[in-house]
């Protein structure tokens, strides 16, 4: 038995940029059906979270624009982030009434920043009142495509009952969030670079991919990377000794090599009194780990970790070829943080809030592209489709037990460890780059999991391709620009001026694009 | 993880079964929320958040679980403590979203920063006379 649905756009992925493009495609008149892995509402990064955006009044913009040019060290493309500013201002107000705006002490009302579970609630509410058709709980597993090349829907599997399903589409928006790389981000586990694997097997490509090392602290054994209250910190070694680490944006690595060289503690001591009294309010879940566990937050020694964002604060995804965010597969639209965010961020983790614009308006660029595409040519349901799936789904071989849980943690082993991701080297590039691909190769000739497993499969599968993908690039780059740093290459190298591509399943290919396509830094 | 459902609160209304972005929660044969697939579990905190009746717990360590008892959970005083502090519910008169006073929590860490590092300075100078 399987449920096999025909519509006009299906976005695939609930967060916020999906939940933006379901929104945009349905007010295009088109007729939407969205998928989610989880449930839109909480699935995601978003959900755990508390955005900011990129939110600049109209006679700061292009200051704005020019300082974020200038930190985006050659990558940046000052026409997208004045277009991201310019829908995140018309956008946010829109949600009134589904989102309830607080107002600041001067009584104006707060748009800037939303807190994640209240946004994302806002968000499914207004998108089920455009008409969107919500499916939680129905992971996609891979794309169809036609004849011709174009994307025609995909497959997946309704978690409950186990049942597979098919959705074919007049386009399909892939708004799957980042890759954490199994790490332990807070809201990352659902983000598994699927929407990555499953774009480059049906023929997108992706950029930025090199950009994958940006780190956030979190109380030791939690993922509570809720990292406001680190601003204030004093960091101390396991004989708690004070440790000259001066907060500020590059805090990175000075937590990294203390947490090389041993155990590493925080103290918050120096969050002002009147912030304290406030923060259940403001990080309702930051508190929670300490008060469950008997912590003084703001007077005990606590142990701390830094987790790793992999390309959620990180930058690389799929590359986008126009202005409504296709890809360069005709009918598949990228969005969020599936997409590759060079174009506002450059080589600098665009954070919060150039990310969350980013959601929201290619997003709604997608999902109004994917709209006028699929209303312009109809679902075609009728015609004859291929399927796109390999790794994890079709092997090449006879089929095997591969373990999955292994495969799992080489990525982890290789993409989050301190040394081996923050402080690069090209000959650590290479073997790590080696033992990924010794598993992909095991997951691509022998893997096929059943029900449920088919989905923890291709999840394994999609990290170990965004691992691969990362390393190739990574390795590529012989210089350090931005939040790529290679011990081996310091500092910026102009013939590197220019972003880079990567594709490829059973050999990974990467290629820097010609600089003249470069916008020029104004 | 998700440790235990305090079923003497739960009303097997499906809330969290729904909520949970990574599927571990079934309401059973008895109409009541079971933890069906704890080893999936992401911590996440959002199914306490969206259960009305506060009927489940969360402990932050997300490696393995560690066996909280009903009575435990009852005893911490912190079932509900994350919807309460969101004012969701029947906190929504007393609990207001502060969420946007982050930038300017954002602005005053950045400013001690600059003061710690100026007053740092003058010592390293003093020291060095």
């Amino acid at each position: 038995m399987s449920e096999t649905l025909s519509t006009d756009v299906l976005v695939i992925g609930g967060g916020l940029a999906g939940t933006w493009a379901a929104i945009a495609a349905a007010r295009e008149g088109a007729e939407v059906v969205l998928a989610d892995k989880g449930h839109c509402g909480t699935s995601g990064v978003t959900a755990t979270a508390g955005p900011g955006h990129w939110w600049v009044p109209p006679e700061g913009r292009e200051g704005a624009v020019v300082d974020r040019l200038k930190r985006s060290l050659g990558l940046g493309d000052p026409d997208w982030m004045r277009r991201i500013l310019d829908l995140t201002w018309t956008s946010l107000p829109t949600l009134r009434g589904y989102y309830d705006f607080s107002t600041d002490d001067e009584g104006r009302p707060f748009y800037r920043g939303l807190r994640g579970p209240e946004y994302m609630r806002a968000m499914r509410n207004l998108a089920l009142a455009q008409g969107v058709r919500i499916l939680d709980h129905h992971p996609a597993l891979e794309l169809l495509r036609h004849g011709d090349g174009s994307i025609s829907g995909a497959a997946g599997l309704a978690l409950r009952g186990e049942l597979p399903w098919t959705i074919r589409a007049g386009a399909v928006v892939l708004a799957t969030g980042g890759c954490a790389f199994a790490s332990r981000l807070l809201g990352s586990a659902t983000n598994t670079g699927d929407g990555l694997l499953m774009g480059v097997e049906a023929g997108a490509d992706l950029s930025g991919m090199e950009f994958t090392n940006y780190y956030t602290p979190a109380m030791a054994g939690t993922n509570m990377a809720r990292s406001m209250a680190y601003s204030f910190a004093r960091w101390f070694d396991a004989d708690d000794r004070e440790l000259d680490i001066p907060n500020g944006p590059d805090v990175t690595p000075h937590l990294a090599r203390a947490l090389m060289a041993g155990p590493l503690f925080c103290r918050l001591d120096r969050v002002p009194e009147d912030i304290r009294r406030v923060m259940p309010q403001v990080q309702p879940n930051f508190v929670l780990p300490f008060d469950r566990k008997g912590i003084d937050a703001y007077r005990d020694r606590f142990e701390v970790t830094l987790h790793a964002e992999g390309t959620v604060r990180g930058i690389g995804g799929l590359r986008v070829v126009d202005q409504a965010c296709q890809t360069q597969v005709p009918g598949l639209f990228a969005a969020g943080d599936a997409a590759s965010r060079e174009l506002v961020t450059g080589a600098i983790s665009g954070g919060g809030a150039v990310n969350s614009s980013w959601a929201l308006s290619s997003g709604q660029w997608a999902g109004a592209g994917a709209a006028r595409v699929a209303l312009g040519q109809g679902a075609r349901a009728d015609a004859l489709v291929v399927a796109t799936g390999r790794a994890g789904l079709r092997p090449s071989l006879a089929e095997r037990p591969v373990d999955l849980r292994a495969a799992v943690q080489t990525v982890r082993d290789e993409l989050n460890d301190y040394e081996r991701n923050i402080f690069r080297r090209g000959p650590a590039l290479a073997a790590s780059g080696e033992r990924l691909d010794e598993v992909w190769t095991e997951l691509a000739t022998h893997a096929r999991g059943k029900g449920r497993m088919s989905l923890r499969t291709r999840e394994a599968a999609a990290l170990v391709a965004a691992g691969r993908w990362s390393k190739a690039a990574a390795l590529a780059r012989v210089e350090s620009r931005g939040m790529h740093r290679r011990e081996d290459a310091t500092g910026l190298d102009s013939r590197f001026a220019a972003r880079q591509r990567a594709r490829g399943l059973n050999a990974v290919w990467t290629a820097f694009e010609p600089t003249v396509a470069q916008a020029e830094v104004a | 993880m998700i440790e235990i459902v305090i079923e003497d609160r739960c009303t097997g209304c499906g809330d969290c079964v729904d909520a949970c972005p990574s599927d571990v929660l079934e309401v059973d044969a008895r109409g009541k929320a079971r933890i069906a697939r704890q080893a999936d579990c992401q911590t996440c905190l959002l199914c306490e958040l969206h259960c009305p009746t506060d009927a489940l717990f969360v402990w932050p360590d997300y490696e393995a679980p560690v066996g909280i008892t009903a009575e435990q959970a009852l005893a911490s005083g912190q079932l509900g403590a994350f919807r309460r502090d969101s004012g969701w519910g029947e906190h929504a008169a007393t609990h207001s979203n502060q969420h946007w006073r982050m930038g300017s929590i954002f602005e005053r860490a950045r400013l001690q920063a600059i003061e710690i590092a100026a007053r740092k300075s003058v010592q390293a100078e003093e020291t060095v006379r």
